[in-house]
């Protein structure tokens, strides 16, 4: 009797390391398929520019756009930090949609890949999400903040960054965007941050654009947030978003003491003018409710709403929320925007892409609608995240 | 130094997870094994690098 009430236990204990075990090795191993779309000239793997992450989690595919006429170059960053999915969602759509008439253009869909791997750890968020699409829809992992810590373990007590021995919060030793410039011989993070550096540098990168999302609470929120160097092209791309496409978008200066972020140490440490976009994401909000899929694509929350009410917000929210094509289209209209601000100043280093949708027709048409279908995609031009 | 942490990490994790199950196989109150049960997942999911 007593062996076989253990045996039953057991095998409900197995049914549920099972269950459980699926759902963590899928929301890990999930493959995006990424459609190279026909300005893509060249794809290549981050670690080309460094060997030390080559095999790791983070040698991360590079997607080239290469212009016939010579001119500048930029590197689009998305997944930065991959919770903030419109990031991503702006660099998946450009990848499949644009094309260079003028100047180069690089772009990491998944700039901590690890970090894709993974979500908030006790958060209970959702393990992925669906895009609606023309023909059916496709799957992106969720992510997290932080790099998984399968990939980085263990984390100090207090993360002290490099160079500058600022000492920052434990965790953020897993934040790409805590760990500019990186260095050779450094965590997982820290590396990657260094490969990216080289790409920067052996590229010749005019402009770093790191794309993210923020809490509606946190005060730098729909924002350009501009290194020194970039502060007059991010005030004229400001003004001319904000003049026509339809939504405005403020400017904040890269705070000189504040170290490890992608809008200070590329521009302290590489030629290139760094910026870095800020979209509202209610997801993010700590009063937030029901941290779910839906949430996450509609950006509705009756709890953030409230707060707003109350004066707690630095961006407005109503019922209407903050849907992903809202987010995904203020990216692509910001880009687009700062290459006309830059390719006007300086047309001998313009960069000028076509193909790309912008603020107004993400929303009219929805973001999937510019996601291409891998089942009849030619095999070459499939890739995987 | 990150390697030789880790290793005992997933040392320590083992030990405890064989402990569990000992006290699994020789538990005698059907609570106490449910609860031993849902303790040792973790250990066994950790074990096995699924996060």
């Amino acid at each position: 009797m007593i062996q076989t009430r253990k045996a039953l236990i057991a095998f409900i204990g197995a049914v549920l390391v099972v269950c459980a075990g699926k759902s963590f090795y899928e929301s890990r191993h999930l493959k995006e398929p990424v459609v190279a779309g026909p300005g893509v000239t060249r794809v290549r793997k981050l670690s080309e520019f460094f060997r030390g992450i080559k095999g790791s989690a983070n040698d991360a595919n590079v997607y080239v756009l290469e212009g016939k006429k010579p001119g500048g170059s930029i590197l689009l960053l998305g997944g930065s930090h991959p919770e903030e999915p419109a990031g991503r969602l702006a660099t998946w759509v450009l990848t499949e949609n644009a094309v260079s008439e003028q100047g180069r253009v690089f772009i990491l869909n998944s700039a901590n890949r690890s970090a894709t791997t993974v979500t908030r750890l006790g958060g209970a968020y959702p393990p992925d999400f669906t895009i609606k699409t023309p023909w059916g829809g496709q799957k992106f992992r969720m992510g997290d903040r932080w790099s998984n810590p399968l990939d980085q373990w263990p984390d100090p007590e207090v993360y002290v960054h490099y160079p500058t021995r600022q000492e920052l919060a434990y965790v953020d030793v897993r934040n790409l965007n805590r760990a500019w410039p990186g260095r050779p011989n450094g965590t997982l993070t820290e590396r990657t941050c260094y490969a990216l550096i080289k790409l920067i540098e052996a590229e010749k990168i005019d402009i770093v654009i790191d794309l993210h999302e923020a809490e509606l609470q946190y005060p730098v929120i729909s924002a350009i947030v501009a290194h020194q160097k970039g502060a007059d092209l991010a005030a004229m791309a400001s003004m001319m978003i904000s003049g026509s496409e339809g939504f405005t978008i403020g400017v904040e200066y890269s705070p000189e003491v504040l170290r490890g972020l992608s809008h200070r140490e590329i521009g302290d440490h590489t030629a290139a003018i760094s910026l870095l976009l800020e979209a509202p994401e209610p997801f993010l909000d700590a009063t937030r409710g029901r941290t779910d899929r839906e949430l996450l694509l509609t950006g509705k929350d009756p709890f953030v709403v409230r707060a707003g009410k109350r004066g707690l917000l630095f961006e407005r929210i109503d019922e209407k929320g903050w849907p992903i094509d809202v987010r995904v289209g203020r990216h692509t209209s910001a880009i687009l925007q700062i290459l006309e601000v830059w390719s006007g100043e300086r047309p001998e280093r313009g960069v000028v892409l076509t193909g790309v949708p912008r603020y107004a027709e993400v929303i009219e048409k929805g973001v999937g609608a510019f996601l291409r279908d891998p089942a009849q995609a030619d095999k070459k031009a499939l890739f995987f995240e | 130094m990150s390697a030789l942490v880790t290793i005992v990490y997933y040392a320590m994790t083992a030990f405890v997870a064989v402990l569990l199950i000992w006290n699994f196989i020789k538990g005698r109150k059907w609570q106490e094994e449910i609860l031993t049960l849902i303790v040792l997942i973790p250990f066994l999911l950790r074990i096995l690098r699924l996060k």
